[in-house]
Order: C-alpha cells, then structure tokens, then sequence
C-alpha cells in the first residue's frame, strides 16, 4: 500500500491515478497515523521550496518522514518532493530541506547556457549514471520523461542515478538506500513513468541502491 | 537533449470533440477520453483541450471529462477556454489538468495571469493568443479571432510574461484553416520578443510543414495542430519519425 503525503502543496489527482493505473493500492492522507499504515511513501510537491518544507515541519510530518525512513520504509520524492529529500535548498533564500541526501538545491541558471529557457519544461532522455538502481527496473538508457522545473539538485555525491542533459547535465533521479527521488514527473511520462512508479512499488524495505 | 513537443487539440462541445472523425479500433470517434488515449499512444507530447461549450451544463460536462481524460492519459495537459477567474484554473487543475491556457478572459483582466501565476507557479499558466495581420502589424484579435483588440501582439506577449506566463501558444489567424505551413515570420518575432517557450499553432497541412518549422525556426518548443490529426492526415507516430530522421529532437 502507497501512502500518498497530502501537505497542501500542488493536486495529487494524476499522481494516485497513475498509482491505480498500474494496480496499486494507494491513498492520500495528510494524517501521520493513516501514514504509517501504508508500506511505502510517496511525497509529492509543486510549488516553493521554501513553503513546502515549512508547511512538513508545522504539520509534523517532517518527523514522521524521517522516522519511517529510519525504519527502512521506501520513500519517493518527486519534482518539489525529491528537492525537499536534501540538506537546504537556495530558492529565494536559504531553507533546510529533510537532509535525507546529502546535497543541496541551486537554480539551474546556474549551470546552463544563457539562451537555455527556464525552467527546463518538457519531455528530456534519461541518461543512466548507475544500471543497478531498482526504480531503473523496467526502463532503457534515454528514455523519455517530463521534466518541469527551474532549481537542480548538485552536490549529491555518489547519489545521483540519472542526469538530463540540458545545457548541461541535471540531476534527474537520486537513489540512497531505501530513499528515491525523481526531478522529472512519472505520472505525466507516459508508460516510462507508469514503469518507474511500478518500480517503486516493487522496491524491498531498505533495498540498497 | 530536450526534445521538440508535437500537441494535438482537442475542441471539446457538450463533452463531445468536435471534427471527430474514423479512426482505425476507436469505438467512438467523438469520445473525448478515447481520443486522447489514441493520441497518447500514438506519441502525442501532450494534449490540449479547448472548452467550446456556453452553458453551465456543459462545463461540468467538460470537468468531468477531463477527470475522466486525466485517469487514463499520464501525459501533460493543458486546459483552456472559459478560463476568466483564478477559481476557474482550480476547477480544471483539480481534474488533473497541468496547464491552463488563458485567452480572452486575460484580455478582459490582465490581472488573471499574475494572480494566477502566483498561486499556480508559471509554470501552469498558459498565455494562447490569436494574432492576425491588419496593415502590417500584429494585433491581438478576442472571442475566437471575432474582434480586434487593437493590442499589439508582441507587446502583449512581453506583458503576459512579464506577469507571470510561462509559454505562449501563438496562433496565427492568417495562416489558421490555410494548411500551407506555420506563420514563421509571426512566430519568429515572438521568440525574438520572450524567453519561454513557444508553442506554434495554426497552418500546418502536412509533415513537411512540421519540419520546416523546426528547421527554420529552432527558438519554437512545440508545434500544435487539430484538424490534420483529427481527420488522420498525419499520424503522430509517422511525423514524429520523420522528424527524428530530419535530425530534430523527437521523443520516440
């Protein structure tokens, strides 16, 4: 059973109808209690970092978060979701993140060539920096997925399991232990996100990546 | 390498699409929700769908398509038509939808994409505009191309986003209905005029047309058409093979 965190940020709608597309049983709840219950978290997100993180810590489900992962629950952040799994991010100031991955969240105007729109909107390959990454499970090296986004991951160290490139390379997905992320959209990129998802759902309880 | 999105528009009337026509194992050609799975499979990078409907009824008809759309397509999508108020994008973005294409209602209230945009992020708002030709300058045209404005286009645009659009479909009046090529002349001046991305609508009749636009025109994101898909003049997946193989990004 996938717990879907409901912190107010961004709809969920797609997201836990691309759960039930691929069969699994997945429920929404902003509650830590009902959380607990599921065997996976999924943590959602659009919108400011900075709002995000404040909004998971006034509700306590930053702590709760970080308890179930300790325990060796799967988590899978994404978009806004997978920037919160890190130390702090720079978006209009400086704000702690979860700190589950080391590293921390910069704009991609940063790094990218000056005539590079931002964000970086838009359906982008997928290169692999490590095969063995269970969320890979059913996927090839440059497949597709839906990227929208302007802050980047950088400073991961050995975490990062996937880059786009885009001027230059992004990190698009993170593996640490029981603990994933994906920069890009798995419920808005077609059957390569249905697969990730699938993937997901299928990781053991602290599966090392 | 971001790829070049190829999206087609669905108009959708008392929640039926209108100009449905037979397309080879779909039951129901005018089927909002089978229309946008047969695109999806097909290869579509996204779909729009274009509210056409007046009555209140008809709305909630539209919504609850959209759900249903949303439960079974895992590609973006982008809502617009009768988009007049902030309450307007949490409706469709609470079915699901991931942009919401503003038009008229952003003539009439300028304020709509700040507002918007604040709540939503950029990212989710959507400035479409209708641009046509009158001696020799662009001008924004309202309800449907049925008005001039007497707005310049590019000055528009530049407003919608400094405000807070985060790409722009332009859909040029001139060349709409005459499938004898993209309005790149239009288009060109717009990626000349904004940083985000840009969505080239109205002309395309074939393939090739697809391609010269991206050829020609590299700044251009996307390139959107109805008619040409709706009556199976070009299949998604053969156009998008043809452009891979002109050396354009494609998502294959």
């Amino acid at each position: 059973m996938v717990g879907i965190v409901d912190y107010g940020v961004g709809n969920l709608f797609s997201l836990r109808s691309s759960l039930v597309a691929i069969g699994a049983d997945a429920f929404v709840s902003s509650n830590p209690e009902e959380l607990k219950k599921a065997d996976r978290i999924l943590l959602p997100g659009v919108g400011a970092f900075g709002d995000a993180a404040e909004k998971l810590r006034a509700s306590g489900l930053a702590d709760f978060i970080k308890e179930e992962v300790k325990k060796g629950k799967p988590l899978l952040g994404i978009c806004l979701g997978m920037q919160l799994l890190f130390e702090k991010s720079l978006e209009y100031g400086e704000h702690e993140g979860l700190g589950l991955i080391e590293g921390e969240i910069r704009p991609i105007a940063d790094v990218i060539p000056a005539d590079y729109k931002i964000p970086h909107i838009g359906w982008n390959a997928l290169h692999f920096e490590k095969n063995d990454c269970p969320l890979f499970k059913y996927l090839n090296e440059g497949d597709h997925v839906y990227f929208v986004h302007s802050f980047y991951a950088t400073g991961c160290k050995d975490s990062v399991v996937a880059t786009a490139e885009y001027g230059a390379p992004l990190t698009a997905a993170v593996a640490k232990n029981n603990v994933f992320g994906c920069q890009f959209h798995p419920e808005k990129s077609g059957n390569v996100g249905l697969n990730i998802l699938r993937a997901f759902c299928e990781t053991e309880e602290t599966s090392l990546c | 390498m971001i790829t070049k999105r190829i999206i087609p528009c669905l108009d959708v009337k008392n929640g039926r699409v209108v100009k449905g026509v037979n397309f080879l194992g779909l039951s129901d050609v005018s089927s909002p929700v089978e229309l946008a799975k047969f695109y999806s499979d097909n290869g579509a990078d996204e779909l729009v769908f274009y509210d056409i409907t007046a009555s209140a009824e008809g709305r909630q008809l539209f919504t609850d398509i959209l759900c249903e759309a949303a439960r079974t397509v895992f590609i973006p999508l982008t809502v617009g038509g009768g988009i007049n108020t902030v309450e307007d994008f949490d409706r469709v973005l609470k079915c699901g939808a991931d942009k919401v294409s503003v038009n008229s209602g952003a003539i009439r209230n300028p304020a709509l994409i700040g507002e918007a945009a604040k709540r939503y992020g950029d990212q989710c708002v959507v400035l479409s505009v209708d641009v046509k030709r009158v001696n020799g300058v662009f001008r924004v045209f309202a309800k449907g191309g049925r008005e001039n404005t007497g707005m310049e286009a590019i000055e528009w645009i530049k407003r919608g986003v400094d405000a807070g659009a985060g790409e722009i479909v332009v859909n040029s009046i001139d060349t709409d209905g005459v499938k004898k090529g993209f309005d790149l002349e239009m288009l060109d001046a717009v990626c000349n005029a904004v940083s985000v991305p840009v969505i080239a609508s109205g002309g395309a009749g074939c393939t090739h047309d697809f391609t010269t636009l991206f050829k020609t025109l590299p700044k251009v994101d996307a390139g959107l058409a109805a008619s040409i898909f709706h009556f199976g003049e070009v299949q998604i997946s053969d156009l998008k093979k043809e452009l891979k193989s002109n050396g354009i990004p494609m998502r294959i």
